[in-house]
C-alpha cells in the first residue's frame, strides 16, 4: 500500500508485479520501453520477477505465451509497430485456452513522436476478438493492468493495455495495493486447447466468438465504462482514454454540461452507447487514435435524427494526437491566447546523431564509396542509422521497417539497381535483419549490406543487445557470407579513408558483402564512465 | 492554485533532471503534480519539451493548453523562444543565454536575447558561467532551477532537500556543486531587473 510518483509505463510494470506476475518480456521501442525497464530494475533488487528484453516482439511474445501455458501469469511489452511483428502469436494466442494471465502491454504513438506509423492497436485487439483496457490516469494504468490479469484467466484469453505516448511518458501520482504471489506452476490446459491444427482450431475459434458475448456483458458493465446522462440533454460527448482529460480541461468553459460517456474497457459497450445517443440530437467523439467507436456509430446507413461530429466530419482533425487546445475547439470554444513573437523566425532543430556518433563515420564513409557512382541506392532501416536520412549527411532513401532495409536491397538489386547498399543497426539486424540477408544469401544477390555495429539499443536509451560484436560477426559467418566479402572496420574518424576504401571494394564486387563497422555508442561509452569509478572506488588499495 | 511551467531546451541538458526537482519539491508540499516528457528519437540532439503541471486539486489534462502556462524555463534561448504560444500573457521567461548551435542556420545570438528581453516579463540567466563558479558546467540545469525559485509556489528549503536527494548518489562534492549552483541561480534572479 502506498502513493508513489509513476510514468504511465511504470504505473502498468509496478501493477504487474502486484498481480503475481511470473516473467515479462519485450522488445524496446519508445513509448513502451520504461515498462520492462522498471520490471527488470526491479528484478535487480528483488530477485524476481524474470524481466528480461527479447531478440524481437514475436519471440518475446511467444515466451510469455509459454510462461501462460504453464499456468503462470505474463506481461508482454512493445511498441505498436512491434505488435506488427507479433501479429502472428498474438492472433492465434486468442484462440488457446489460457490458463496463466496473458497480457500485452502495447504503447501507440500518434502524432509519431518517434514512429514511422500511428495504427491504433484498439482496432487490433478487436481483430484477435480479446479484450483490451485503455488507460486515461496513471491510476488507471495501474488499476486496469492489475485487472486484465484476472480477465485473462477468467476468459481464458490474452487481454490488452493500450497506452499511447503521452501517458506512457506522464508522471503522476498511483496508489498501489498490496499485491498478490505467483501462480503455482501447473499445466492445467488439455492439449487439444492448445494444438492449433484446423480441426482444434475451428473448435477453438468457434468457443472464442461464442465467449464475445460473455467479454461484452463483462465490459459493459466495467467500472471503467462510465455515462453521465440527464434526459433534458441534447449535445453528448463520446470520449476514450486520455481525450476525457482533455475534455475535462475544457469542460468548465462549456456553457451547459453536455452528457457525457466514457470507455476505457473493451469490446466497447454497444447497448450503453446506443442509450447514450437515444435523446441526443449531435454527438462529439473525441478518441485518441483512430475515429474508432465512430465508424462504428456512423456505420454504412447513419442514423438520421443524430449528427456525428468528429474525426470522419472535421470537428476533429483527421489525424495526430489530440490535445487540449483541438479538443477546445472541437467543442466550440475559442482558443486561448498566448504570446507571440515578432520579428525573429525560429528554425527547427531536429534531432541528430550525438557528436562523436560512430553512425555518423560509417555514413561518412559510405558515402564518399559511393560519390562517384551516378545511380546508386542506400535503403536504411529503424533507430539511430535512420537519422542518416537528414542532413548533413542526406546518405539514405529508404526507411519502412524493421529489417526492411535488406530485403528491400535485395529487391532493388534483383530490380536491376547497381549498386545497392543496405544501412541497418547491430540490434535492429538481430531483430529482422537475420532472415532477409539469408535469401540474399541464397541468391547470391549483389549488394552490400552495412551493419553499424555500435553494441546496443542505442535509439531507445541503450539497452543490451543479444548478441556481442564478435557473436555478430560469427553469426554473420555461418549464415554463408563468404569470408572474402565480409569485412568488419572500426567506425572511427581516423579509420576515414580505410573505411572508404574497404566499402568502395565490397561495393565494386559483383555479388553479396557484408560489411560490419564497429564502434560502441558515444552515450553507453559516457554512461560506463560516469557508473565505472564509484564502482571501482572500493577495489582502490593503498 | 495552478502552476503550469513548460520545459524547453535540447537534449542531453538535463530538462528532466531539473524538472524532476521541481515536481518532487511540489509533490512534498502538497501539490497534485503531472509531468509529460519527451523520450526516444527527439532526444538526439533534438528540440526538448517537457511539461509540468502543478496545482492544489487534480489535474486533468498531461498537456498544457495554450495560453495558459505560468513561466517557461528554458535551458537554451532559441528553445525559450519556442514555445510563447503557450505561455499565459502575464506568465514569466526564465532562460540561460548559453546557446547550443547545434544547427546550421541558428539566428544571431543578440537576436534571440534581444527577443528574450522584448518579452513583457523575462529573466536572463548566465547559467553556465554560474554553474562553472559553483563547481561544473553541468551544473547549469540547478542554477535554473535556483533562478526560477522565487517564482515557484515551492520552498527553497524544499528545492534544496531534493537537489541533495538526487545527487546523494554521486558523493557530498557533487551535492555541494549543485547546491551553489542553485543559490546562484536564486540569487541572480534577484539581481534581474
Amino acid at each position: 500500500m502506498g502513493e508513489r510518483v509513476l510514468l504511465g509505463d511504470e504505473a502498468v510494470a509496478l501493477a504487474a508485479v502486484h498481480a503475481g506476475l511470473t516473467a515479462a518480456y519485450g522488445y524496446p521501442g519508445t513509448p513502451s520501453t520504461e515498462i520492462l525497464e522498471y520490471l527488470i530494475r526491479h528484478r535487480e533488487q528483488h530477485g524476481s520477477p524474470r524481466a528480461q528484453w527479447c531478440a524481437n516482439e514475436k519471440t518475446a511474445y511467444e515466451a510469455a505465451l509459454g510462461v501462460s501455458f504453464a499456468g503462470r501469469r505474463a506481461l508482454v511489452t512493445m511498441k505498436h509497430v512491434g505488435l506488427n511483428v507479433a501479429a502472428d502469436p498474438f492472433m492465434n494466442s486468442a484462440l488457446v485456452a489460457i490458463t496463466g494471465g496473458l497480457v500485452l502491454a502495447v504503447a501507440d504513438d500518434p502524432g509519431m513522436h518517434s514512429s514511422q506509423n500511428e495504427q491504433d492497436s484498439r482496432l487490433f485487439a478487436d481483430f484477435a476478438r480479446v479484450a483490451c483496457f485503455e488507460p486515461a490516469t496513471h491510476q488507471e494504468a495501474y488499476d486496469m493492468t492489475l485487472e486484465a490479469f484476472d480477465v485473462s484467466e477468467r476468459f481464458e484469453i490474452p487481454v490488452m493495455v493500450r497506452l499511447v505516448t503521452r501517458l506512457a511518458h506522464s508522471r503522476g501520482i498511483v496508489r498501489t495495493g498490496d499485491g498478490r504471489g505467483e501462480n503455482p506452476s501447473d499445466k492445467r490446459g488439455q492439449a487439444a486447447s492448445w494444438i492449433l491444427l484446423p480441426a482444434n482450431a475451428r473448435r477453438r475459434w468457434r468457443a472464442l466468438i461464442e465467449r464475445q458475448r460473455d467479454i461484452r456483458e463483462y465490459t459493459a458493465g466495467s467500472r471503467f465504462n462510465t455515462v453521465e446522462g440527464g434526459p433534458a440533454k441534447r449535445f453528448g460527448v463520446i470520449t476514450t482514454g486520455l481525450a476525457r482529460n482533455y475534455l475535462l480541461e475544457n469542460l468548465a468553459d462549456l456553457p451547459e454540461r453536455p452528457a457525457l460517456l466514457h470507455v476505457g474497457a473493451y469490446p466497447y459497450p454497444a447497448e450503453a452507447i446506443r442509450a447514450f445517443v437515444a435523446p441526443l440530437a449531435r454527438v462529439l467523439l473525441l478518441e485518441e487514435g483512430y475515429p474508432y467507436i465512430e465508424r462504428a456509430l456512423r456505420g454504412i446507413v447513419p442514423p438520421a435524427a443524430l449528427e456525428i461530429q468528429g474525426r470522419e466530419s472535421g470537428e476533429v482533425p483527421p489525424d495526430g494526437e489530440l490535445n487540449p487546445d483541438i479538443v477546445r475547439a472541437a467543442l466550440g470554444l475559442p482558443l486561448r491566447q498566448g504570446v507571440t513573437l515578432e520579428g525573429l523566425t525560429l528554425p527547427n532543430r531536429p534531432p541528430q546523431l550525438c557528436a562523436g556518433c560512430p553512425h555518423g563515420d560509417s555514413l561518412h564513409a559510405i558515402t564518399s564509396a559511393l560519390a562517384s557512382i551516378p545511380g546508386a541506392v542506400v535503403t536504411a532501416d529503424i533507430g539511430c542509422s535512420t537519422l542518416g536520412a537528414l542532413p548533413p549527411y542526406n546518405a539514405v532513401e529508404t526507411c519502412v521497417c524493421m529489417g526492411a532495409s535488406i530485403g528491400m536491397a535485395k529487391g532493388a538489386a534483383d530490380a536491376g539497381v547497381r549498386p545497392v547498399v543496405a544501412v541497418i543497426g547491430d540490434s535492429t539486424f538481430l531483430h529482422s535483419g537475420i532472415t532477409p540477408l539469408m535469401d540474399a544469401v541464397k541468391d547470391g544477390t549483389p549488394m552490400t549490406l552495412v551493419i553499424l555495429d555500435n553494441k546496443t539499443v542505442a535509439m531507445t536509451g541503450g539497452q543490451p543487445t543479444i548478441l556481442s560484436s564478435s557473436e555478430l560477426v560469427t553469426l554473420v559467418h555461418g549464415l554463408g557470407v563468404p569470408p572474402g566479402h565480409l569485412h568488419v572496420i572500426e567506425a572511427h574518424p581516423r579509420r576515414a579513408s580505410e573505411n572508404t576504401e574497404t566499402l568502395r571494394r565490397a561495393v565494386g564486387h559483383p555479388g553479396l558483402s557484408v560489411v560490419i563497422a564497429v564502434r560502441e555508442c558515444v552515450e553507453t561509452v559516457k554512461r560506463g564512465k560516469r557508473e565505472k569509478p564509484s564502482a571501482a572506488a572500493g577495489e582502490v588499495r593503498p | 492554485m495552478k502552476f503550469d511551467i513548460i520545459l524547453a531546451g535540447v537534449g542531453g541538458q538535463g530538462v528532466l533532471s531539473l524538472s524532476a526537482i521541481i515536481a518532487s519539491s511540489a509533490m512534498r508540499e502538497g501539490l497534485a503534480v503531472k509531468q509529460s516528457e519527451v523520450h526516444g528519437m527527439s532526444q538526439r540532439g533534438g528540440a526538448v519539451l517537457a511539461h509540468l503541471r502543478l496545482a492544489d486539486g487534480p489535474i486533468a489534462s498531461d498537456l498544457i493548453p495554450r495560453g495558459s502556462a505560468a513561466m517557461i524555463l528554458g535551458m537554451e534561448p532559441l528553445e525559450s523562444l519556442r514555445y510563447l504560444e503557450y505561455l499565459d500573457r502575464a506568465g514569466a521567461v526564465v532562460s540561460a543565454t548559453t546557446p547550443m548551435a547545434n544547427i546550421a542556420d541558428y539566428p544571431p545570438l543578440d537576436q534571440v536575447l534581444a527577443a528574450i528581453r522584448s518579452l513583457p516579463r523575462a529573466y536572463l540567466v548566465e547559467a553556465e558561467a554560474l554553474a562553472r563558479q559553483a563547481g561544473s558546467a553541468r551544473a547549469s540545469n540547478m542554477v535554473m532551477v535556483g533562478a526560477a525559485s522565487p517564482l515557484l509556489p515551492v520552498a527553497l528549503s524544499t528545492l534544496e532537500h531534493f537537489v541533495e536527494t538526487a545527487f546523494a548518489a554521486k558523493g557530498a562534492k557533487v551535492v555541494e556543486t549543485n547546491l551553489r549552483a542553485l543559490h546562484a541561480g536564486r540569487a541572480a534572479a534577484a539581481v534581474i531587473p
